[in-house]
């Protein structure tokens, strides 16, 4: 028998009906990746309110649909969804456990991924924190407000061979929480290369839930049934790690070699080198083939070894962001959008804000390809009209001014309901680099123990 | 010769990491994915995203999928968390770059099935 691996999110906020049906297919782990670069952002903020948060509040409504099924020993759960304070999410999963009456469940966690308070040490170490896409070294460590490390799968697979029937952590690679199972289950060597390259194609391709299984397909979309409920994918793995793709019975959605191979390049650079922690895996050696409705199955996929660094993200403010959206009418809304977007320019000028850069789009006249088709006369088009700032009060000049009564001051004929309006709010900018896996290793622990 | 627009039968995925995008555009044929090993070029893809896309452009290839992937580097207006633009992921790289056009012998393209979704009442 195949080993069953379910993708029940591939980020915080998924759709949990999409949890609820590969818990009931029946599959041996319930992985889920809740993690993106936003979500790390928005839990450092929350973490700034409230020291109890820092993760994905949703791991207990994942943890209310997975507990059933892992008390009656059918599967184990893993989440990234500890986020910034994994030991956070462990109190939130055994709140739902004590909720359902779940006794004697034996949770891991896995500590070490986050940062922030080792970065000087970290420096001082030799780390080097250059920019990993651009190369530009890194001026300070001042203002970095988070930092983390992307694990890798074995810390994870150490947890399952101490008897976890739950496994937290913090930042693990997405590609890694769905790889855990089948090293554990197979016993994959560290060094297996073939076996880590295979694991790392399944995992790449279950990390993001639909977009694998019908969802996002830029193919004959509209051909792919149940589209307001895509299953979400489950992976059956062969003990060579070969494995094929499918999906819930009775799920909406679509699983073929066209829906498939969208998501084997998804965020993906140099296909023939795709770095995780755990192996570089080569996209352009497997190959996909229709195994029967809803299934594919990839054979034959080849890794390098890993790199010996991990990925490590920095966080750092980069003040705060605010935008605002008023649609104008045909005759020659573009020009009625311009003139208005001009007023906009103006009024910010004499309340003072000076943004640190401004953004804006004609939506309806090609803003989205950044083109701007002066010539086209659509029946309407949405001026936004963006700014970053160094403080809240100079975006909400900007955001006051459409408070203000554009739709009454200004060119005529708008819709005022604000289409693409967002509060001024604070922004992060992400800083990648790589950092030597020998500076992290040590700090990585993995704790086991049974729910009280 | 016929023009056709890559997105009459080409699919395409895009995808954000920080400030880098990536564009996967994927041939239905080995033929037209000869063309398009031909013809789509990273200098095209280049000049075409530049409106949008500041940094460097580098083509690579995935035949067992008949893919062309080109990375882009400050693609996405400084990245998720800050940048400004509605499409803060680069999702809507792919099908831009579906709007470019490649030279297809009027044999090939009779063979050609059209990504046409059927009209709507």
């Amino acid at each position: 028998m195949a080993l069953r691996i379910g993708a029940a999110q591939g980020f915080s906020g998924d759709d949990l009906r999409g949890a609820r049906e590969v818990v009931d297919d029946g599959v041996d782990y319930i992985c889920c990746e809740a993690l993106a670069e936003f979500t790390l952002t928005a839990m450092h903020r929350e973490r700034q309110h409230d020291e109890r948060a820092g993760y994905a509040r949703d791991v207990g409504a994942v943890a209310e649909i997975a507990l059933p099924a892992v008390a009656k020993g059918e599967a184990r759960l893993i989440t990234n969804a500890g986020a910034l304070n994994p030991l956070g999410a462990r109190q939130a999963v055994a709140g739902v456990a004590r909720e359902l009456g779940v006794e004697g469940l034996r949770v891991g966690v896995v500590l070490g991924a986050e940062l922030t308070g080792r970065l000087d040490e970290l420096v001082a170490s030799g780390a080097d924190l250059r920019h990993a896409d651009i190369g530009e070294p890194l001026d300070s460590l001042d203002g970095v407000e988070f930092a983390a490390a992307y694990l890798g799968a074995y810390p994870v697979a150490e947890a399952l061979a101490e008897g976890a029937d739950v496994v937290i952590s913090g930042r693990i690679a997405d590609t890694s929480v769905f790889m855990a199972p089948a090293i554990h289950e197979f016993g994959v060597a560290r060094d297996d290369w073939k076996q880590l390259g295979r694991l790392a194609v399944m995992g790449h391709l279950l990390e993001c839930s639909a977009q694998v299984s019908g969802g996002n397909f830029s193919g004959r979309w509209w051909e792919v049934p149940g589209l307001d409920a895509v299953g979400f994918p489950i992976a059956e793995v062969e003990e060579t790690a070969d494995f094929v793709v499918t999906k819930p019975r009775g799920s909406g959605g679509l699983v073929s070699v066209d829906t498939v191979k969208e998501q084997l390049l998804y965020e993906v650079g140099d296909p023939t080198r795709y770095l995780t922690p755990d192996v570089v895996a080569d996209m352009t050696s497997p190959s996909l083939r229709d195994a029967g409705p809803d299934r594919v199955r990839v054979t034959g996929a080849v890794g390098t070894p890993a790199t010996d660094t991990y990925k490590v993200i920095l966080s750092r403010p980069a003040g705060w962001s605010a935008a605002v959206g008023i649609t104008y009418t045909w005759p020659n809304a573009l020009d009625k959008a311009r003139a208005a977007k001009e007023i906009l320019d103006r009024r910010l000028e004499r309340a003072g804000a000076a943004p640190l850069e401004s953004w804006v789009e004609y939506v309806g006249a090609g803003a989205l390809f950044g083109v701007d088709d002066a010539a086209c006369d659509p029946p309407e088009v949405v001026l936004r009209y963006a700014v970053r700032c160094r403080t809240a009060e100079e975006t909400g000049a900007l955001f006051q001014e459409r408070m203000g009564g554009l739709a009454a001051t200004g060119p005529p004929g708008s819709a005022a309901s604000g289409m693409g309006t967002s509060a001024p709010s604070p922004v992060s900018e992400i800083w990648p680099a790589l950092v030597a896996k020998d500076l992290i290793d040590p700090h990585v622990r993995v704790v086991v123990e049974d729910l009280a | 010769m016929t023009g056709l627009r890559l997105g009459e039968f080409c699919q395409a995925r895009s995808g954000d990491k920080a400030d880098v995008a990536n564009v996967a555009v994927f041939a239905p044929t080995d033929a037209t994915y000869e063309l398009l090993r031909e013809q789509l070029t990273a200098d095209r893809v280049a000049a075409h995203l530049a409106p949008l896309v500041q940094g460097e452009v580098t083509r690579y290839e995935a035949p067992n999928v008949r893919a062309l992937n080109f990375l882009c580097r400050r693609a996405l207006g400084g990245g998720g968390p800050r940048t400004l633009r509605s499409d803060i992921l680069g999702k809507t790289l792919g099908p831009n770059v579906l709007r470019m056009s490649v030279e297809v012998p009027d044999e090939l393209a009779a063979d050609l099935v059209l990504l046409r979704p059927p009209a709507r009442r």
